[in-house]
């Protein structure tokens, strides 16, 4: 990442190419695209067409009737989902979309616009779907699939954060998402997926989760994380796993159990949960929320998402409930019950705190954890002290999936402000469903593209910017997994200096254990700038400012 | 390809198709022929080829629920929901779609985005939504209107319609408010193509055509009416006697209508096949249509199938020895090691 | 889920309403207006002839009245000379109305028929002056 130099980064304008698209060649640059999957890795879970090859050479490798795998593929696809056949016929290129993907606005390259990002596929769906496209050829927009054309759509599909940001200004609701999802789909066909996404998926296969934790290095990561938080609160917690009869199943994203600061947020979950003396255990063979089949094939998508129900019903709980991840909400909230439903085995989630009926989740019987901890706060169940926050002054970035494919936007918002006194909203343009990607998401938060992953992170980093700015910000808190492990390097390398942090990691750090409960460690184990100090022979007077709303400011201005 | 090429070629169909139109039945009195039979089989196309494509979408599933969300979720009662930009009831789903529908909702949140240096800033861009707002509804308002041409005697609402139309008074024949907007619309959108840069590279030529063809269409009519002045009596004439079927085609009406009158028909044909489905296609949009209550409601996706999992059974079976020594319960001691 | 049968529907019901205007003339054929020359003064006239012909008339007699407007009550002018050279008196009683004293049937048959509205009568009132 040293070598990329910002100046040279941004040396861009929101402009188009000298020459049509259709006759501008794709080159790939390094730094911009993830290697090619392995054959071993994509055969542990049978994947058709698996080979080897390398995105950086100029032959694929490719089976010897690409051509027609792909073109069937497509037709199977156009009768399966009405969103791809009608986003290939209805678009009218007003470009509405075009300045509102953030590849696009951080690196210029016109076919990062959406609409043609979907162009790229359209162009053939007409040539070989059309009639006019069968008549007219180039005339009507379309063009012949070559191995050229191949390369682009790889090149550009795995450019694409499948963020829908585009989908929520397009006046039919295109959402290029969904034409990713299918050229992804036609690109697995023959074995041309990338490494980053095809190695956590066989992981999660055989192991539960994308890192491929094995059970005993699970239960080993957890006594660590229980050990530091043992040492912050004084609290010693102990997670259970795989326990049979608990009332409540608890998924998490494998990232939280892994790294930081994930592990951070992980640790805040399990303090929570455990103060309030909760019935839940957590699962080793459902040890992943998260979902890189999703990147892969809609297929592959159930077939790692199977585990979630499978064992909710083994163990025998009566529901789930869910950690802070973005794609796996959507999943949750969008196909999880289609795919591998009917929960009929679970019961109407509530909460045995507050006694609240989760009546959204009557039929998924999952309930995300800001959902559970904003009713806890609302009905008072939970005391807070937002002072152990004070030293951050945060703002909330809205993951793309739970923004544009749920609509998670207040219950975040409501319990970032009672745990922490200061909190700014970044620009009205660049939050809620409007919500600018980390540029790392739909798996790429691969190393070897580094440069793709700075540049799509740019216009949200940018937002960033301008809130550290104006408001003195430093701390940047989400509710994506992925959002933990990509923001980081992001920030420091646009804007250094800024804490990532998961919500329930504030949560932990500003919940109130009981009147002993007088901490000097945050979960970081750093110290709290200005923690209460317990009643020592001469007690120093302490403001007590542990009540009341966080500012808002005028951060929209 | 070439912008003289992406533009011109689709102008200079239309102008040959209007040329066409005026010599066919200037030099040639093909009147039969453009003011009858193409007329007929146009709207034959028109109907046929967008029951076609209507039938073509609603036979592809719709597998998953998708609805793009805006806005907040319906969640916890305290919580206040965005009940038109996120509905999860169908109620709220009507109100999304006519919103979108009517007023162009999502068109209306467009922004422009700005990179000065190394700042990126949005702005606000509402001249797309304005014009293209006045566009859509000005063309459905000019349809409407020529209902007069079809009906004797003609309804009180299109005789309304008409009033407030002309509400302004100015000029003989009074000039109808919405021929202005309609041509000043489509010429804005025209030029909106042109002059940005990006909308230029994303277009092709099946996006500069309809609009030449719609320019044409609503010069004409303008031309027919402020400026040749033909005789309505004649035109309605024959609009009556073609809705009746028993076609007369009088006299005394200019080659002008004609050319109206044919690129009209063209329009008509060549809207099943083009991305002007967009109108009906919206109605059918999953991001759009769609409830999200997904947790709520089960969604059944018509062609799911049983896929190959790993199950519980098969983890423990490989890690079973590793899950004991942690002191994880099994299901089954064998699998201890 | 398709909902076909949802979409079907609607899809009927807009071909419906498209084709409305064959479905309520069914059968009904209907002869354009003839407006009507048969008044005493035009019966008494030796040469039926009106100020242009007829088709010029048909085409042309409201920017002809809106002009004879203008020129009577900004320019005070009182005389129009026809194409043939005759010249006429520039007022609706008293030359147009003359002859074609049957506004209904004269006037008003097309104007009904076409839908143009015709607001000459807010002013000029024939029935009065008589």
């Amino acid at each position: 990442m040293a070598k990329l130099n910002k100046e040279e980064v941004l040396n861009f304008e929101l402009g188009v190419a000298d020459t049509p698209w259709m006759d501008t060649p794709t080159v790939f640059k390094e730094g911009m695209y993830c290697h090619a999957a392995k054959k071993k890795t994509l055969d542990v879970v049978g994947m058709p067409n698996t080979h080897d090859w390398s995105s950086s050479d100029e032959d694929w490798n490719l089976p010897e009737d690409w051509k027609e795998i792909l073109l069937d593929g497509m037709k199977d696809r156009l009768e399966k989902y009405r969103s791809f056949r009608l986003f290939m016929d209805v678009c009218v290129r007003c470009g509405a979309c075009a300045d509102k993907c953030h590849f696009y606005l951080g690196s210029g390259d016109p076919k990062n616009m959406p609409v043609l990002r979907a162009e790229l596929l359209r162009s053939v769906y007409r040539r070989y779907f059309t009639t006019s496209g069968k008549l007219f050829g180039k005339l009507a927009g379309a063009r012949d699939l070559t191995e050229e054309v191949l390369h682009e759509w790889w090149y550009y599909f795995y450019q694409c954060t499948e963020c829908r940001r585009c989908s929520a200004f397009c006046p039919y609701g295109i959402d290029q998402a969904e034409i990713t999802i299918m050229g992804r789909e036609l690109l697995n066909l023959i074995g041309l997926n990338t490494d980053w996404i095809a190695g956590p998926v066989s992981n999660c296969f055989m192991k539960g989760n994308h890192v491929g934790l094995e059970p005993q290095t699970i239960m080993g990561n957890v006594e660590f994380m229980m050990d530091d938080l043992e040492e912050a609160t004084g609290v010693h917690c102990e997670p259970s796993f795989n326990r049979k009869g608990a009332e409540i199943l608890f998924v998490v994203p494998s990232g939280d159990l892994y790294a930081e600061p994930g592990t951070f947020t992980f640790m805040g979950y399990i303090l929570l949960l455990e103060h309030l003396g909760l019935d839940y255990t957590l699962s080793t063979y459902a040890s992943e929320g998260g979902n890189f089949g999703f990147f892969t094939s809609n297929e592959m998508a159930k077939r790692l998402n199977s585990k979630m129900y499978a064992e909710a019903k083994r163990l025998g709980v009566k529901w789930i409930l869910g950690g802070e991840c973005g794609h796996m909400w959507r999943l949750v909230n969008q196909y999880m019950d289609t795919w591998n439903g009917p929960a009929d085995f679970l019961e109407m989630p509530v909460s045995p705190i507050t006694g609240t009926k989760f009546e959204n989740a009557a039929s998924t019987k999952m309930v995300h954890i800001t959902e559970f901890t904003a009713d806890l706060i609302y009905h008072n169940k939970i005391k807070l002290d937002p002072s152990r926050n004070d030293h951050l002054n945060v703002t909330f970035h809205d993951s793309c999936n739970t923004s544009r494919a749920m609509g998670l936007l207040e219950e975040p918002r409501y319990i970032v402000k009672h745990v922490c006194n200061n909190f700014h909203e970044m620009p009205e343009e660049t939050i809620r469903e409007k919500t600018l990607c980390c540029g790392s998401g739909a798996g790429l938060n691969a190393g070897e593209n580094m440069e793709l992953r700075m540049r799509g992170g740019y216009p949200r980093a940018d937002a960033v910017r301008s809130v550290i700015e104006r408001f003195g910000v430093n701390t940047l808190a989400n509710i994506c997994a992925i959002d933990r492990a990509a923001m980081p390097a992001l920030m420091d390398y646009w804007v250094p200096g800024t804490r990532v942090t998961g919500v329930h990691e504030l949560v932990g750090n500003a919940l109130v254990l009981g009147d002993d409960d007088y901490r000097q460690l945050d979960l970081r184990l750093e110290e709290i700038p200005n923690a209460k100090q317990p009643p020592a022979p001469e007690p120093e007077p302490v403001a007590e400012t542990a009540e009341g709303e966080a500012s808002e400011g005028g951060s929209n201005a | 390809m070439n912008n003289g090429i992406k533009i011109g070629v689709p102008l200079l169909i239309v102008v040959a198709l209007a040329a066409i139109a005026w010599i066919g039945t200037d030099a040639f009195h093909l009147d039969m022929l453009f003011g009858v039979i193409i007329p007929y089989i146009a709207l034959a196309l028109f109907i046929v080829g967008f029951v076609i494509r209507i039938i073509k979408w609603a036979r592809s599933a719709v597998p998953f629920r998708i609805p793009t969300t805006c806005g907040q979720e319906k969640s916890m009662p305290w919580v206040k929901q965005a009940k038109l930009d996120n509905p999860s009831s169908s109620a709220g789903v009507v109100g999304r779609m006519l919103l979108e529908v009517l007023c162009f909702r999502s068109l209306f949140r467009n922004s422009k985005a700005k990179k000065d240096g190394d700042k990126l800033s949005f702005g606000s861009a509402k001249w797309l939504w304005l014009f293209a707002l006045a566009f859509h509804w000005s063309m459905l308002i000019i349809v409407f209107r020529h209902l007069r041409l079809f009906f004797e005697p003609v309804p009180a609402i299109v005789t309304g319609v008409e009033v407030v139309d002309s509400a302004f008074q100015i000029g003989l024949p009074i000039i109808y408010i919405t021929d202005v907007l309609f041509v000043g619309a489509v010429t804005f959108l025209f030029l909106r193509r042109v002059v940005l840069p990006q909308v230029r590279y994303i277009s092709l030529q099946n996006d500069f055509f309809p609009l030449f063809l719609l320019l044409g269409i609503g010069i004409s009519g303008v031309v027919m009416r402020y400026f040749f002045r033909i005789d309505i009596v004649a035109v309605k004439e024959l609009t009556m006697s073609l809705v009746a079927f028993q076609p007369v085609i009088p006299e005394n009406v200019g080659p002008i209508l004609y050319v109206h009158l044919f690129l009209v028909s063209v329009l008509l044909i060549y809207f099943p096949w083009s991305k002007l489905m967009h109108a009906p296609g919206i109605f059918l949009s999953p991001t759009r249509n769609m409830a999200n209550n997904n947790r709520a409601v089960r969604h059944v996706n018509p062609w799911n199938y049983p896929v190959k999992v790993h199950s519980y059974e098969e983890y423990e079976e490989e890690y079973g020895e590793k899950m004991k020594r942690v002191g994880l319960p099994l299901d089954s001691e064998t699998n201890a090691g | 889920m398709r909902k076909g049968g949802k979409i079907m529907f609607f899809t009927a019901l807009f071909v419906v309403v498209l084709c409305a205007p064959f479905i309520l003339n069914m059968g009904s054929a209907q002869a354009a207006p003839d407006p009507s020359l048969d008044t005493p003064e035009i019966n008494a006239l030796q040469e039926k002839e009106c100020i242009a012909d007829t088709e010029w008339m048909r085409e042309n007699h409201m920017q002809l009245l809106d002009d004879w407007r203008w020129e009577v009550i900004r320019n005070g002018a009182t005389e129009y000379v026809a194409p043939n050279g005759q010249v006429y008196d520039m007022s609706l009683d008293d030359t147009c109305l003359s002859c074609h004293s049957n506004r209904e049937e004269f006037c008003e048959t097309c104007h009904d028929y076409s839908n143009v509205e015709l607001y000459c009568w807010d002013c000029h009132n024939p029935d009065y002056e008589e």
